[in-house]
């Protein structure tokens, strides 16, 4: 069928219209111009809110700077106008998909500058709370990692996984997320039988649910194409770039604070430290996935050995007492108050503790000069370092691959950017 | 600098119950794993034999040494202690700033080293003025410093000179202030922050 000349016509003059410098592009030649793509802040696939502005020609990447501070909340600042008790729910913020180990971690540097020990049911417990954060991490790493190179499934299984910890959680400490559980020299409360035996099951049919999600992704050609080899960084690198945890491990360094520098119960406890050669995607998954079958084993250890007791030292002037005690005895009553009011005043001094996180080496540095809030602290975060070598993953790599990198990497903003 | 919270009729208690607990630490103890306090003694011998008159203090809180070196011998300190093959502290595990609100030595920079082959950590320090502070960079020695230096100026304002790329890290490139001073309000200084109009 033929046009009418009239509506050719118009057609021309709208399209001449529509026709500027905003739709129209001109290339000199299409394959050998470079362009600078900016990734982020809000791009689902970066894992919060990381942004990475990558210079490419073609597909590859030629060079990529990180920028961060999109969730900077100031918690360094916040801390020197807090008592140590009140800056425990901050910790929550800093990695939220393992709460509780933070927990643990800030109030071990507490009480390494008070000097107290708290009793070994305390200890046992925080082993296991800090043991059942790592499977849940790692169990979002999974999810999160298959996602982010396009196996759908296999997230879904992980979170279904996911959503039992979370119940455990809320059973343990009262809430899902913000659990804010530990206390100095001990713990808010204490974990009732029954809730032992609800991690007894969920760690009783875990294994057969991972092995599940192997079966989706260790034979997989489209799983494997898309992490093996990817990213990868040599040793000598990658201890330059300060990287610890599983991404450290992963490169062939055996180094894990739970053993290099046993804290809690872990000297007592039988583990492995898995560690893989290549440094790459795949040997970082493999590390993590091995990592999750080991915290079972430490759980059911835990689980079998956990002795009876109080979990909280029984130091009156630095530890909170219980409420039952505050509401009936005069002496629990001032101690309360000493405490909330001024804070638990440690002696002057400076300590750095670290443990091993479920991304890495988690340390605070504390500095006291004998008042109720700490005069410094500083959050050694993990993913915060283990970022800055994503520069040196990605190089030469392919766009598609980045993402495969940060979700192998598993940075969480919240604690990066703090 | 933190404000005192309560006060008047409670300060005598206060002063009793710190000092009972300064007593109960200090008499009763917490104590010192003795192979640590060993590895401390032996790596502040090496460093006093080979830098004499650059370590300025050493002090030993809960089994960890402190060393305070001056800023001019910092990165000559921090590469012996990598590149000594007995010491190796091979990883920087943290490096950042603290304002210690002094007329002199205001603000300090402070180096947390872990060794791989010994598993042991070692903290040195040193301090610089507050009238344009800056401190030779150690992004030579542990590529890691790169960003910790970053956000060490950010919150402190330190310069860190020879540093590869000085930029602010959390803060926006046009923020003036650095807020980890001391003399920076908890609640921010009003209009330093470009926010959306309401």
């Amino acid at each position: 069928m033929e046009q009418k000349p009239e509506t050719i016509l118009r057609k021309t003059k709208i399209l001449e219209a529509l026709e500027n410098e905003h739709t129209s592009v001109s290339f000199n030649d299409p394959l050998e111009s470079e362009m600078v793509l900016n990734m982020g802040p809000q791009h689902p696939a970066t894992h919060g809110v990381l942004r990475l502005l990558i210079k490419l020609d073609g597909e590859t990447v030629l060079a990529s700077v990180p920028e961060l501070g999109y969730l900077h909340r100031g918690y360094e600042k916040l801390a020197e106008n807090c008592s140590y008790h009140e800056f425990i729910p901050h910790t929550d913020r800093l990695d939220y998909l393992s709460p509780l180990s933070n927990n643990t971690a800030y109030v071990l540097a507490v009480e390494k500058l008070l000097g107290i020990e708290t009793p070994p049911r305390a200890q046992y417990i925080r082993t296991l709370i800090s043991e059942l954060a790592r499977i849940s991490s790692h169990l979002m790493f999974l999810g999160s990692l298959a996602m982010d190179v396009g196996a759908l499934t296999v997230w879904m299984w992980s979170f279904r996984e996911r959503e039992k910890l979370y119940d455990i959680f809320e059973k343990i400490a009262g809430a899902r997320f913000t659990t804010s559980y530990t206390r100095i020299g001990g713990l808010a409360q204490d974990i009732t039988p029954e809730t032992l035996g609800i991690i007894h099951l969920f760690i009783n049919e875990l294994p057969e649910k991972i092995r599940e999600c192997e079966k989706l992704l260790n034979t997989n050609h489209i799983f494997l194409g898309r992490v093996d080899g990817v990213g990868p960084i040599s040793k000598e690198q990658a201890i330059d770039l300060g990287l610890t945890g599983p991404c450290l491990r992963a490169c062939g360094v055996n180094l894990d604070l739970r053993r290099a520098n046993p804290y809690l119960v872990y000297s007592d406890l039988d583990f492995n430290i898995p560690v893989y050669e290549g440094g790459d995607c795949l040997a970082r998954y493999y590390v993590r996935m091995a990592e999750i079958k080991e915290s079972i084993k430490i759980v059911r250890q835990v689980l079998d050995k956990i002795p009876a007791g109080d979990v909280r030292a029984d130091q009156p002037k630095k530890v909170l007492p219980g409420k039952h005690r505050v509401y009936t005895k005069m002496e629990e009553l001032i101690h309360d108050f000493m405490i909330v009011n001024f804070g638990v005043e440690p002696p002057k001094g400076e300590v750095y503790h670290a443990v091993e996180a479920p991304k890495g080496e988690l340390g605070f540095y504390i500095y006291s000069n004998g008042e109720g809030q700490p005069w410094r602290l500083k959050i050694r975060s993990p993913s915060f370092v283990n970022l800055q070598s994503i520069s040196v993953m990605i190089k030469g790599a392919m766009i598609s691959d980045v993402v495969a990198v940060i979700g192998s990497l598993d940075p969480v903003m919240g604690e990066a950017d703090k | 600098m933190s404000p005192s919270r309560g006060g008047g009729a409670y300060e005598e208690i206060r002063e009793a119950e710190l000092q009972q607990l300064r007593r109960h630490i200090y008499e009763e103890g917490w104590s010192n794993s003795s192979p640590m306090q060993a590895i401390n003694e032996k790596v502040l011998g090496m460093l006093k034999s080979k830098y004499g008159d650059a370590i300025l203090g050493a002090n030993e809180f809960r089994g960890e040494l402190t060393i305070v070196v001056p800023k001019e011998r910092i990165v000559e300190v921090c590469r012996f202690m990598k590149e000594d093959g007995e010491l190796a502290f091979d990883l920087l595990a943290d490096l950042c700033g603290i304002d210690m609100y002094t007329p002199e030595n205001r603000f300090g920079v402070i180096y947390n080293l872990y060794s791989l082959k010994t598993k042991h950590r070692i903290r040195l320090k040193t301090f610089t003025e507050e009238e344009n502070p800056k401190v030779p960079t150690v992004t030579g020695v542990w590529g890691t410093a790169n960003w910790h230096e970053r956000e060490t100026y950010d919150m402190f304002g330190i310069i860190f000179e020879g540093h590869p790329d000085l930029r602010r890290m959390y803060m926006p490139d046009e923020f003036e202030y650095h807020p980890l001073r001391k003399d920076f309000p908890l609640m921010g200084i009003p209009g330093s922050l470009d926010l959306p109009k309401k």
